[in-house]
This record gives C-alpha cells, sequence and structure tokens, in this order.
C-alpha cells in the first residue's frame, strides 16, 4: 500500500498506509508497551496497555489495532496515558502475587517491567487475592493462575502459530483461567511456544523452572542438534563444578532462520549433555575382554599405533571409516581428509537418510536452483511432495503454515497419506505409496485441476521428501528444470546430514560431490586413492569375512541401524568417538569419548543448505571434539598435522611428484588463496576455521558470505557440479539410504539419552488419553 | 451428522439441533442455543453432551468448554428437578428478595448452588431476571413468580413438591 506520513512524539513518520501503529512505532524507535499484542498473531486488544491519544479523538485509543493514515497525529507518551496505563497496572496487579523473587519470569518480566515504568506497584485494592495451585499440564508445561494476565498469546501462539488449538479460556472476569484441551492435561505438540510468548511467569518449562535466574546465565547463540532444520537456539548457560552446563534453550532475540520458533526438540531435548550416562575418560578393552578407563595419552597413543601398524601391513583398504550425521562441517570434512590422506582408504561412509547424490547429479550445472529456508519463506507457492514436515520438520512446517497464514503463500501438497499441512493447502493431491516417480508426468498431464494449478504458478519452490530416491528424484527436478523460475529443497533427517554428505562422507565421492575417480582440485590430497571404497554394509560385510581389520566409528551407531553381531567384528580393531556406551560403542576396542554439537564450534549445513556456524555453550572436563580426536590421532600416527589442517604458515607445500604447472610443489595453495581472501593463517591445529578456509577453497558450492555466516546468519551454499562432470554409476547409492523418520519427540541413538524428550513421549502416547477424533 | 450417527439426545431434539447448525451463516453461531436445548433435555452439560455438540458443530471440546463456562446459565452438573433462581439484584434486593432467598434456604436446607437430597430442587443467588416491574422476583425453570413474600415460599415449594410427586417417582 502506498506510504502515508503521520506524526508520532512530534517526530514525523512515514510507513505504509494500514499499516499497525504499534509496528510503525516500534520501527522508528518508540516504544509502546503491549501484553497482549504480539507480532504475526491475530489481534486481541485484551490489555489496554497500548493506548494513546490521538488528535480529535475523543478517548485514547490502542495502538495495536489503530492503523496509520495520513496527516494523522498521535501522542504516545503523556501524564493522562502514563496514568490510564497505571491504572491498567493496578488492575493486572490486584491479583498477581508478589512472587516475583522467586518467579521463572523475574529479571525479563513484562509486568515487572511496566510495574518499574509506570510505578504501580502499591495496589490500591483492598480484595483478597484469589490463589489457585499451580497446575502441571505435561512434563514440559506449567501453569500458575495468580501470575496470569489473560493476554491470550498463549491461545493465539497455539492456535494459529501451530495449528494444535490445545488451549482456551474458561470461566468469566476474575475466575478465568487458561486450560488446556485434556482436561487437566495437555494433548499437544509440545513445543513450548506458549511458555515461551507468555509475558509473565505464569506459563513455566519443566526442564528450566526454579532452575536459576536470567541474569545468572550467560547466553551463547548456537544450532539445534536435532532435526535437519537448523533452528537458531540460544543456550542459556550456567557455571557448575567442571565446566558448564545447559539450564535453557529459547530463541527469544528472533534470530536466524527460525525467528522465535522451536520444536519440542530444540527447546528441551538439550539434557542429553548432562545424561549421567556420558562417558567422561576414553575407554580401552582389556586382556578380559573388558571396556576400562585410561587416559587420553594411553589409548590415543593404542589406537594410532594399531592403526598405523595396520595400514602399514594390510593397506589402507583394510580399515573403513564411518562419519556422522551431527558433527560439524569441518569435522566431517577431516574425517575423510584423514581417511583418504592419512588411512589412504576410500572405505568411508555414514549412515545415509536421503539421497543428496542424487540431488546433486540432477541439478548439475544449474546454479541457484536450490532453496533456502529464507527461499521458502518469501516464495509465493510451494509444492510440497511426501515427507511430514509436523513431525519431521517442525521448522519447516512452521514456516510453511506462517507463509500461508501471513503472506497469503500457495501450498500445494501431493502425498501418499494425510499429514497435517493438508490443512494449510489450497489443493491437495494423493498419491499411491509408490506414485512418486510418477508425479512429474502426472503434473505434465495438466488434467487434474491440483496438476493445472501448480502448472499456473509463476515462481515455485519444490520441497520434496525421502520418499523421492533415485530416479524419482531425478525426474522431479527435470520437470521443474524445464520451467522458469523453480528452485528445489530436499527433506533431510539430523543436525547435518546434508553436511556429512557435502562434505564427502561417501566411499566413491569427495566434497561436494566430485567423484574420487576425478578429483579435479582435490588431487592436492597427498595419497588420495584413485578406486572407490566400501559402502557402509558393504563395510561390515567385509569386516565379518576379516578384509577390514580396523574400523573408525565417528558419531554414529551403525551397529544398531544395521543389526550388525559381536561376531561379526571380533576379529576387527574398532575405534568409537561418541558421548555414549552405545550398541556400537560397546563393540569397540578403544572409545573416545566426544563432546556434543552444544560443546563444540564450527558450521553445520541444514537440509535446505544453509551453511550456519556453530558456538561452544556447554563444557565438561574429560571430553574433546571430534575434531582434536582426530588431529590428536593422526599425530599419533606420526601423520603430518600441517597437511592435514592448514595452520600457520608454509603449510600446504603440495608435492605432487610434478616439476611444472598448477601442481607444481613450489606453490602454497592455500596461503596464497588465504592472501587473495584477506584472510590470516589460522595459529592452532584444533582450530575449525582452518578447515574451514579449506572448504571453502576446494569445495564446489561452499563459497559462503562470511560476514553473513560470522554474524550469526545462514549463507547459503549450491550444489553446483559441472554438468557432464559426475560418472553416473558412481552415484547410484540410493538404496542406501535408509530415512529415520524420527518424530516430534524422537532423535536417533542421541534422542534415547534425553530424559526430556522420553518423558514427553510417554505422555503423549500413554498419559495423554486417546482423543475421541479430530 | 449423519443420520446413523448415534445421538444421546431425542428424536426430536435431534433434528432440532441439525438444523440449527444449518441456519447461521459459520456453524459455530449455533453453539450456544445448541447447548441451552441440549441442557434443558438432558439436565446439564455431561462430557457426553459437549462432545456430541462439538462434533455437530465441527470444533474441539476444548472450543465448547471455552464458551460455556463463560455462562452461568449453562451448567456441569445436574441440578434439581425444579431449578429454583432468587433475583437479589437491585429491584429485588430493595423490595426484599433478599428475604426471600434466605426462606428458600431455611425450607429447602440448601444455599446458592445446592440441590436438595432427594434430587427435587436446586437454589441459586442470581442477577436481574428482568422482571423488576414486579420485584422480587424468581424463576422457577422457565416459570416466574414475582411480587414475593416470604410467606409465599412455602405455598411454592409444595405446589412443585406435589407436582414432583404426582410426575415422578421419588428417587
Ligand atoms: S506446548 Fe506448543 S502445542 Fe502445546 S499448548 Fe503450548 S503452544 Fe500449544
Ligand atoms: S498464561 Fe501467559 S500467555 Fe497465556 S494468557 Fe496468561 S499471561 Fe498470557
Ligand atoms: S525444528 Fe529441528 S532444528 Fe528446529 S528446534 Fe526442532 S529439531 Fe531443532
Ligand atoms: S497491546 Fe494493545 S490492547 Fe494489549
Ligand atoms: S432486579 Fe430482580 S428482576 Fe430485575
Amino acid at each position: 500500500m502506498a506510504d502515508v506520513t503521520f506524526t508520532v512524539d512530534g517526530k514525523i513518520l512515514t510507513a505504509p498506509a494500514g499499516t499497525l501503529l504499534i509496528d510503525a512505532c516500534r520501527k522508528a524507535g518508540i516504544e509502546i508497551p503491549a501484553f497482549c499484542y504480539y507480532p504475526g498473531l491475530s489481534l486481541q486488544a485484551a490489555c489496554r496497555m497500548c493506548v494513546v491519544r490521538q488528535e480529535k479523538v475523543p478517548k485514547l485509543q490502542t495502538a495495536c489495532t489503530t492503523t496509520v493514515a495520513e496527516g494523522q497525529v498521535f501522542i504516545t507518551e503523556s501524564a493522562e496515558i502514563a496514568q490510564a496505563r497505571k491504572a491498567t497496572i493496578q488492575l493486572l496487579l490486584g491479583n498477581h502475587p508478589l512472587d516475583c523473587p522467586v518467579c521463572d519470569a523475574g529479571g525479563e518480566c513484562e509486568l515487572q517491567d511496566m510495574t518499574f515504568k509506570y510505578g504501580a506497584g502499591e495496589s490500591l485494592y483492598s480484595e483478597a487475592k484469589q490463589h489457585r495451585e499451580e497446575q502441571q499440564w505435561s512434563p514440559a508445561v506449567f501453569y500458575d493462575r495468580p501470575r496470569c494476565i489473560l493476554c491470550y498469546r498463549c491461545i493465539r501462539m497455539c492456535g494459529e502459530g501451530m495449528d494444535v488449538w490445545a488451549l482456551g479460556v474458561q470461566n468469566r472476569g476474575v475466575n478465568s483461567v487458561i486450560a488446556p484441551n485434556g482436561g487437566d492435561q495437555l494433548d499437544c505438540e509440545q513445543c513450548g511456544m506458549c511458555i515461551d510468548v507468555c509475558p509473565v511467569g505464569a506459563l513455566t518449562s519443566g526442564s528450566y523452572r526454579y532452575k536459576t535466574r536470567p541474569w545468572e546465565m550467560n547466553h551463547v547463540s548456537t544450532v539445534c542438534t536435532h532435526c535437519a532444520d537448523g533452528c537458531k537456539v540460544t543456550l542459556g548457560v550456567r557455571q557448575v563444578n567442571g565446566g558448564a552446563e545447559i539450564v535453557r534453550a529459547d530463541n527469544r532475540d528472533k534470530s536466524g532462520i527460525n525467528g522465535d520458533f522451536l520444536c519440542a526438540k530444540g527447546r528441551f531435548g538439550f539434557d542429553f549433555v548432562e545424561n549421567p550416562e556420558r562417558l567422561t575418560t576414553p575407554l580401552i578393552r582389556n586382556a578380559q575382554g573388558k571396556l576400562e578407563p585410561a587416559t587420553w595419552e594411553r589409548a590415543l597413543r593404542f589406537a594410532g599405533e594399531k592403526l598405523k601398524e595396520i595400514r602399514d601391513s594390510k593397506g589402507g583398504t583394510a580399515i573403513g571409516v564411518v562419519g556422522s550425521n551431527r558433527t560439524t562441517n569441518e569435522e566431517n570434512y577431516l574425517l575423510q581428509k584423514f581417511a583418504r590422506t592419512v588411512l589412504h582408504t576410500n572405505n568411508i561412509d555414514h549412515e545415509r537418510s536421503t539421497d543428496y547424490p542424487a540431488f546433486a547429479l540432477a541439478l548439475a550445472g544449474h546454479a541457484g536452483k536450490t532453496a533456502g529456508l529464507g527461499d521458502i519463506a518469501a516464495a509465493p507457492a510451494i509444492l510440497l511432495v511426501g515427507g511430514n514436515p509436523t513431525e519431521e520438520h517442525p521448522l519447516l512446517a512452521w514456516t510453511l503454515r506462517t507463509s500461508v497464514r501471513l503472506n497469503r503463500a500457495r501450498l500445494y501438497v501431493a502425498n501418499s497419506k494425510a499429514i497435517k499441512l493438508d490443512r494449510q493447502a489450497r489443493l491437495t493431491q494423493e498419491l499411491p505409496p509408490d506414485g512418486y516417480k510418477d508425479l512429474a508426468a502426472f503434473l505434465d498431464l495438466g488434467e487434474a485441476d491440483f496438476s493445472k494449478a501448480v502448472l499456473a504458478e509463476e515462481s515455485l519452490v519444490v520441497v520434496f521428501g525421502q520418499e523421492c530416491r533415485g530416479p524419482a528424484v531425478a525426474d522431479l527436478v527435470a520437470w521443474g528444470l524445464k520451467r522458469p523460475n523453480v528452485r528445489f529443497a530436499y527433506l533431510g533427517d539430523q543436525a547435518n546430514s546434508r553436511g556429512a554428505a557435502d562434505m564427502g562422507l561417501f566411499p566413491d565421492l569427495l566434497p561436494g560431490y566430485v567423484p574420487v575417480t576425478e578429483p579435479g582440485g582435490f588431487a592436492e590430497y597427498p595419497g588420495l586413492p584413485a578406486t572407490p571404497g566400501k559402502s557402509l554394509p558393504a563395510q561390515f560385510a567385509a569386516a565379518a569375512t576379516g578384509e577390514l581389520s580396523a574400523m573408525l566409528v565417528v558419531g554414529a551407531n551403525p551397529v544398531l541401524g544395521l543389526g550388525v553381531s559381536a561376531e561379526a567384528l571380533k576379529n576387527t580393531f574398532v575405534i568409537v568417538q561418541d558421548l555414549f556406551l552405545t550398541e556400537t560403542a560397546a563393540l569397540a576396542d578403544v572409545v573416545f569419548t566426544a563432546v556434543s554439537l552444544y560443546e563444540k564450534s564450527g558450521t553445520v549445513t541444514n537440509t535446505f543448505g544453509d551453511v550456519q556456524m556453530v558456538k561452544k555453550a556447554a563444557d565438561r572436563a574429560g571430553v574433546k571434539s571430534d575434531f582434536e580426536i582426530l588431529v590428536r590421532l593422526a599425530d599419533a600416527m606420526g601423520a603430518d598435522i600441517k597437511t592435514l589442517v592448514p595452520f600457520g604458515k608454509g603449510g600446504v607445500l603440495a608435492d605432487l611428484g610434478q616439476s611444472r604447472g598448477a601442481q607444481a610443489g613450489e606453490a602454497d595453495r592455500h596461503s596464497v588463496w588465504l592472501a587473495a581472501n584477506n584472510l590470516e593463517p589460522r595459529l592452532s591445529p584444533f582450530d575449525p576455521l582452518a578447515v574451514l578456509d579449506e572448504i571453502e577453497r576446494l569445495v564446489p558450492g561452499y563459497k559462503l558470505d562470511r560476514i553473513n555466516l560470522l554474524s550469526g546468519n545462514p549463507a547459503h551454499t549450491e550444489l553446483n557440479l559441472t554438468p557432464g562432470f559426475v560418472p553416473i554409476s558412481a552415484l547410484d547409492g540410493s538404496d542406501l539410504a535408509v530415512p529415520t523418520h524420527d518424530g516430534l519427540f524422537t532423535s536417533g541413538t542421541l534422542g534415547r539419552y534425553s530424559p526430556a524428550l522420553n518423558e514427553l513421549e510417554q505422555h503423549q502416547t500413554h498419559e495423554v488419553a486417546a482423543p475421541a477424533g479430530d | 451428522m449423519s443420520p446413523e450417527t448415534m445421538t444421546l439426545f431425542s428424536p426430536r431434539l435431534a433434528a432440532r439441533l441439525d438444523a440449527l447448525v444449518q441456519k447461521y451463516p459459520v456453524k459455530r453461531s449455533a453453539l450456544i442455543p445448541m447447548l441451552l436445548y441440549a441442557q434443558d433435555e438432558v439436565g446439564y452439560l455431561s462430557d457426553a453432551v459437549i462432545s456430541e455438540v462439538a462434533e455437530r458443530i465441527g470444533i474441539t471440546e476444548l472450543d465448547v468448554r471455552n464458551v460455556a463456562t463463560y455462562y452461568s446459565m449453562l451448567r456441569f452438573k445436574p441440578a434439581g428437578k425444579f431449578n429454583i433462581q432468587v433475583c437479589t439484584n437491585i429491584s429485588c434486593m430493595l423490595r426484599g428478595g433478599y428475604e426471600v432467598y434466605e426462606r428458600f434456604q431455611e425450607e429447602l436446607g440448601i444455599g446458592h448452588k445446592g440441590v436438595t437430597a432427594d434430587g427435587v430442587f436446586s437454589l441459586e443467588e442470581v442477577e436481574c431476571i428482568g422482571a423488576c416491574c414486579w420485584a422480587p422476583a424468581i424463576q422457577v425453570n422457565y416459570d416466574f413468580h414475582d411480587e414475593l413474600k416470604p410467606e409465599l415460599v412455602r405455598g411454592i415449594l409444595d405446589g412443585y413438591r406435589f407436582q414432583a410427586e404426582g410426575k415422578a417417582p421419588h428417587a
């Protein structure tokens, strides 16, 4: 709409006609207090805190419902307005307990702030306070009625924001209460968004309540370790004996791709970090066959010598490596480089859940065709093929709901099952379970209403789930590439599944999906083996036959996933890096105690290709990052660390046996690149940024916007292979992708160690009475 | 609601509710009259009533409760066969409404929102029932009694007791 000009407190402001006065003021740095108003939710006008004086209007007006028009004049602070706001607060405090000193919200409570500002600390009402006992609605959500100011934010957030509609208001006047849908229980997605938006301490969280005060925590902004959507999360961290513990997770600063959204896993599922089952010292299997604690020095020396001996006697092909879907890009990159240049093997893989190589291949030669989450949020039309975002990609589901609600985006859902997002869809199309491969042809036919509507869209983002693999991915992408303005996103499983694939945890592909047979820039890797190695199942099969003498498993639990028996590994020397004694670690000969994503730095890539910085929040004694473990292991094997991690000056003096040209030994290509990019060499072999530099230098598509990245924003990567560069045979691994289908409260092996998630799962599956129908 | 679906209500009420849901541009506008008619037939808004009404309108039970709990005329526990609502609002108060209310309490041995042991009577103190011109007034189910005095209370109760005995056996 056209801009209008109006005056607020003597300042001339301009905003599109119809903008809410409260928003226009906030944009201009004029703060108007508000309890019930919440950006993005419907208007309530329940609290009367936002009253302002509008010229020529007899009564005070609510800024949260007044839309600006040409020539209006407003006053937002005056004695009269202060008095009105003070009276509102007095009424609110009439039944509000004076328990700020013990209330969770104390220190970050909007009511407390406003009482300080307008001074209604003394109540003029003589009525006795109506006390009600606090209620526990679920393991995550507690309700304390006396503190509630009936702003309806929680109700609207749950209904409009989450599309769950689990909260309501009951009774009347002073007797009003917020009520959960299950009588005294909450049957919902347990996202905690209601707690998050509550302006006071009426809704409190099971995991944080009464633990600490806001000012006693440090706040670290990092990325969620659970699903592949990559929410920014602010971890509240408190010093404890032997380190720092996480006590809270939220995203109140609304930074990043998720705004204030977090699902139950991001908000409550951080407690695995403090699980008493965490391993705190390395373990070595002793002569009696039992794992016993060992020092880091001994464990590293033992593992390093053993690996070296096997490599030197049997060759790198006798060693297998399994990487992780949760470790950072730098760790994944380092792991494959370690495997290829130190262990001299291409036997490297990870637990694949998604056929990213097929996606990369389908997009080869087409730049700018992948959609980051921000692109999805801004898209006028989205075609969602397969998947169940509400359960498996809560942030994507939130983004789609928000976009349909606020931007009138058009959502088209093609799925073999009914999903909750059907409710937001403009049109849905049911597919047979094996019908995904025929979707492109069905759309092109243009007969059904669904196809017609999709074909009529001028700009489209196609988001597809793991039902699409191999040829189905190729067909769908080829369909979209024929049309203008179509971009794509592919839904993977875990926090860095995409990063694991992008960083080349494949037996046949180097980082950036570059085939090992035609390594391009990676030719500078000293001793890179040229033939593809063994996939994950093939590695275990080879271990069982004695062909594989050693395995290194980092942050993965393939023994559970593949059902590997102890017998099959009895002749293999197994090294595991993990937080817990998983089924895989239990069979290891050496276990290195690793840290979680919340205890390290680096970057991760979400399934939409958005790269984000991870920052170290918690800390504990006795554990090391996978990055450090790998560097130390390489060192224990006598490898040249400077070749592995480019740090200090004069790092990569790649002597590739040539005397001329780009491959000649005299050039230190890394320092040339650093200089060209105005970067200094990193000083420590344990600095993940040193590897990030190399990733940017060598990995196609990872040309990252550093400023954006370092300031906490996502930097989008491209899947841009050169056309015709990829031999198709090298990529046909579609049957190796096994989706994990983690739901709202599960998160692979890691999720099992989160008491909060287990309790929520228990609550939702057993304790909430089965709903009478939906 | 499809005809073959089980209903709690009499065929007549069910038909009436079916018609009500069709009547408004938005189905949920029918909520309050539906609740009132259902309460008249069943006696109160039981969980089963709430669930059936929710289903008929296509909203959640929580939505129904959110609305129903707002209105004091809608109740969630059985009332007596005769629900006596005594007005003590301003006109009635000035003309002796409290004395009438006290007499009802003494005669029945119950207070506000109480139900007699035999289930025949329940008592409520209510706000204005729109009979101010003839204050003090009471409402028994849908019948009014006005220009009352405490002495008239026993006679009114006897009349209803007689009806209760004649038409319905004691519990
Ligand atoms: S936890 Fe989430 S789904 Fe549950 S009531 Fe709160 S907002 Fe709604
Ligand atoms: S519980 Fe909190 S968010 Fe909900 S109405 Fe009360 S004060 Fe507002
Ligand atoms: S949506 Fe995914 S990334 Fe975001 S908080 Fe939930 S699990 Fe974490
Ligand atoms: S913020 Fe405007 S009335 Fe509450
Ligand atoms: S005050 Fe009693 S009927 Fe109006």
